[in-house]
């Protein structure tokens, strides 16, 4: 007999879903997806405030990651009314940025990816977890906590708060960043290096290749990908251009402002959420086996856009990665790969940022702004994908229209598709237990959605 | 060992992140803990761990904490599960306790979201709302509601997020009733070391296009109060505590950009948008002349139908 098979909440994620399965006669799947349950109305409650004001209001769409949209909302904002940003002040949101990524990341790997890989995917619920992992490997558990805590709070020190932030204004920063404060930053960033690159050679050499048949059989399917490039083609996270590739790795690249050529968004009655499309492909059509219009954000994305990094360690890894897997690299478990190699961009960026004089400028931030009618499109690489602000003002600068595309959105015909692969490969003839749904979950786990 | 059960609602995961920076005290407090359901770490399902189930469920324990404001039926049926099954429920910040930042959405209706996000939107192809009625997707509510909207809520740690100190504070307090919270009960004015010079300001109320009088290399201590600046500072009004048990100046302050609100308002039965006019009037400014004054004054606390209210 048919049935369908309800899965919430999709657990260990930094977000809100669930997925459905549906079994046909004989057990087998006949259809599975994700549902995104719930509309927040960012894009409408916005309109009216003043352009200046919504950097403090969108950070909240992302707990996790709200400097980077903190940071978007901001260029958007600079755009709206003409400001230009001084050098010093666009390094200081730059280097904010890094410094937010580096316990994002940590904390994905480590606390929301790691139990299925130390502890098994099969293992019980009530032990894989982060609590099972500080039990298999208590001093490691020790130290990735510690890391993560002294990257965050270092950056909550300087920047005044560190989850939902405040020190970016429009047309620059807040404040300047002093020598003393500048000396502390760099000294906590070398030690989050080294801890980076532990945590990549580790993973390169003892967790991902017993995982490598899961790699190989989860999630598998073709698509697009989006990321920023800066003007050499590498790995960009901060400002640049956006460069959509489709799924033989032919690309486009384009300015922010000219997204809208090049992006369609269609919606689906099952899901609040909606999908982003290659608009050149004319549509989208969810077929894991032969999916159309389909691209995707994130990490694996961007490590699959960029020519290369754009640190030499960083390159290091990518150059390793890439003679595994070919570029693009389709397979989805590898974003936890990918994930890590952009930490390691992240650490070494950060410490570029803060060896050079111009971080402790005190030309910080524009002078002169004045409300005006305007428009502008901010993008910023959230650790889940690109991040698309369009604004527009009336000339008292408050907001008449906005517009937002976000990391995850990107990834939900992906996330998806993946569902649906995974679900076809590993349920048959009824057969299915917790582990099973354990392994499905895993291959949308592996986009940090 | 106590059991806690954890659940995020109408929100960011931003309070659970806060949960984390506990930081190292939060290792040491683990083997104390036993998380029974918390989506973010544990993969304890609603439906069954095969989801066969038909009923919602979440297990019982002694503490529920609650993130995020209410917004769908969904939100709801979550809320009153964790209500029957634990004994003490702490709504943990801004959004539970006030609606937060997405309680905004309070100022339109659904139906103009909607319309927006499927349709008006730019890059968007017309397509349907969700259909609620065929798929397993809840309705929308057409509020956003703080939690004790709908059930009896018994602790309440504001904050976009609340400071880990509170936190922290509130765990071990649930450990051992020798330790008795204290949260603060003061404003953020009340707590931040910036001069008041008590001279009226003059000219027109400031948005945030230009950057506060300060010297960077001085303690905040020596920067003037950023109302008295001409600025929309909201500590007047706001609830303090978000600098923790640290003794620093309020976060935002600490930044050199004033506050807006997140810690709610400073007393349950205060009203900012009316209480603001007041403060702003004892620094020389007009009220009438401040732009969007719901966008500000309703910035955090519009899941208590203040919006409606006064909209």
């Amino acid at each position: 007999m048919s049935k369908t098979l309800r899965v919430a909440p999709i657990t260990r994620i930094e977000g809100h879903a669930g997925f459905e399965i549906m079994l046909d006669d004989s057990g087998n799947v006949a259809d599975a997806r994700m549902l995104v349950m719930s509309l927040r109305g960012f894009e409408k409650f916005v309109v009216g405030r003043p352009v200046e004001e919504v950097s403090r209001i969108v950070n909240r769409i992302c707990g996790i990651c709200p400097w980077q949209h903190h940071l978007a909302s901001n260029k958007a904002a600079d755009l709206c009314l003409g400001a230009e940003v001084p050098e010093t002040g666009k390094k200081l949101r730059e280097l904010c940025q890094m410094l937010a990524y580096i316990p994002d990341k940590i904390l994905h790997f480590y606390f929301l990816a790691a139990p299925d890989f130390v502890l098994g995917p099969g293992a019980d619920y009530s032990v894989r977890n982060v609590v099972g992992v500080v039990g298999a490997v208590p001093d490691l558990a020790k130290q990735v906590v510690h890391m993560r805590y002294k990257t965050q709070m270092a950056l909550e020190k300087f920047a005044g708060k560190v989850i939902h932030p405040i020190a970016a204004v429009v047309g620059g920063f807040s404040k300047p960043l002093l020598e003393d404060e500048r000396k502390e930053l760099l000294e906590v960033v070398k030690e989050a290096k080294d801890f980076c690159l532990f945590t990549i050679k580790f993973a390169r050499e003892n967790v991902f290749p017993k995982y490598l048949e899961a790699v190989k059989t989860l999630g598998v399917f073709p698509s697009g990908y989006i990321g920023t490039v800066d003007g050499d083609g590498s790995l960009e996270l901060f400002d640049g251009q956006l460069r959509l590739m489709d799924m033989d790795g032919e690309y486009d690249q384009f300015d922010y402002a000219d997204y809208q050529d090049y992006i369609a968004e269609h919606v689906e009655d099952w899901s609040y959420l909606k999908f982003p499309y290659i608009k050149k492909a004319g549509g989208i059509k969810l077929d894991e086996n032969d999916p159309v219009g389909v691209y995707r954000s994130n990490c694996l994305a961007r490590i699959n856009v960029c020519d290369q990094m754009k640190t030499p360690l960083a390159q290091e890894e990518l150059e390793i990665f890439r003679k595994e897997f070919g570029r693009p690299a389709h397979l989805t478990l590898l974003y936890h790969w990918a994930r890590l190699i952009e930490l390691v961009q992240c650490c070494e960026r950060a410490e570029d940022l803060l060896n050079d004089p111009k971080i402790t400028g005190r030309e910080i931030r524009a002078e002169g702004i004045k409300p005006q009618a305007g428009e502008g499109v901010g993008c910023v690489e959230a650790p889940r994908g690109t991040l698309i602000h369009h604004y527009k003002t009336d000339s008292d600068g408050m907001v008449e229209k906005a517009n937002l595309i976000v990391g995850t959105t990107h990834n939900n015909a992906g996330m998806n598709l993946s569902i649906k692969q995974a679900a076809k490969a590993v349920i048959k003839d009824g057969n299915y237990d917790e582990e099973v749904m354990n392994l499905i979950e895993m291959a949308v786990r592996a986009y940090d959605p | 060992m106590v059991k806690i059960a954890e659940e995020w609602l109408n929100s960011c995961s931003g309070c659970e992140i806060a949960i984390l920076n506990i930081g190292d005290v939060l290792v040491d407090l683990l083997p104390s803990l036993e998380f029974v359901h918390i989506p973010v770490l544990i993969d304890k399902k609603y439906y069954g761990q095969t989801g066969e189930g038909t009923e919602l469920d979440i297990p019982e324990a002694v503490v529920g904490i609650v993130s995020g404001g209410v917004k769908n039926e969904e939100h709801l049926e979550v809320l009153k599960k964790m209500r029957e099954r634990v004994q003490i429920l702490i709504a943990l910040g801004t959004c539970a306790t006030d609606g937060g930042i997405p309680a905004l959405a309070n100022m339109y209706s659904n139906d103009e979201i909607r319309d927006f996000v499927y349709r008006e939107s730019p890059t968007t192809v017309d397509g349907p709302d969700p259909d609620v009625k065929n798929n397993h997707i809840p309705d929308m509510l057409e509020k956003c509601s703080a939690l004790d909207e709908h059930v009896k809520v018994d602790l309440k740690l504001p904050g976009c997020p609340p400071h880990p100190d509170w936190i922290a504070a509130a765990i071990l307090s649930l450990l051992d009733e020798k330790n008795v919270l204290e949260l603060p009960e003061k404003s953020v004015c009340d707590t931040c070391p910036t001069i008041r010079e008590r001279k009226k300001g003059i000219g027109d109320i400031k948005r945030m296009l230009e950057t506060p009088d300060y010297d960077p290399e001085k303690p905040i201590s020596d920067m003037r109060c950023l109302l008295e600046q001409g600025f929309m500072c909201l500590g007047p009004v706001t609830k303090a505590g978000c600098s923790g048990m640290s003794g620093e100046a309020p976060r935002c302050i600490s930044a050199r950009v004033p506050c807006r609100g997140c810690y709610g308002p400073v007393r349950d039965d205060r009203i900012p948008l009316v209480d603001y006019v007041g403060a702003l009037a004892t620094v020389g400014y007009d009220p009438a002349r401040m732009p969007d004054r719901r966008g500000y004054l309703c910035r955090f606390n519009g899941g208590h139908g203040v919006l409606k209210k006064l909209g």
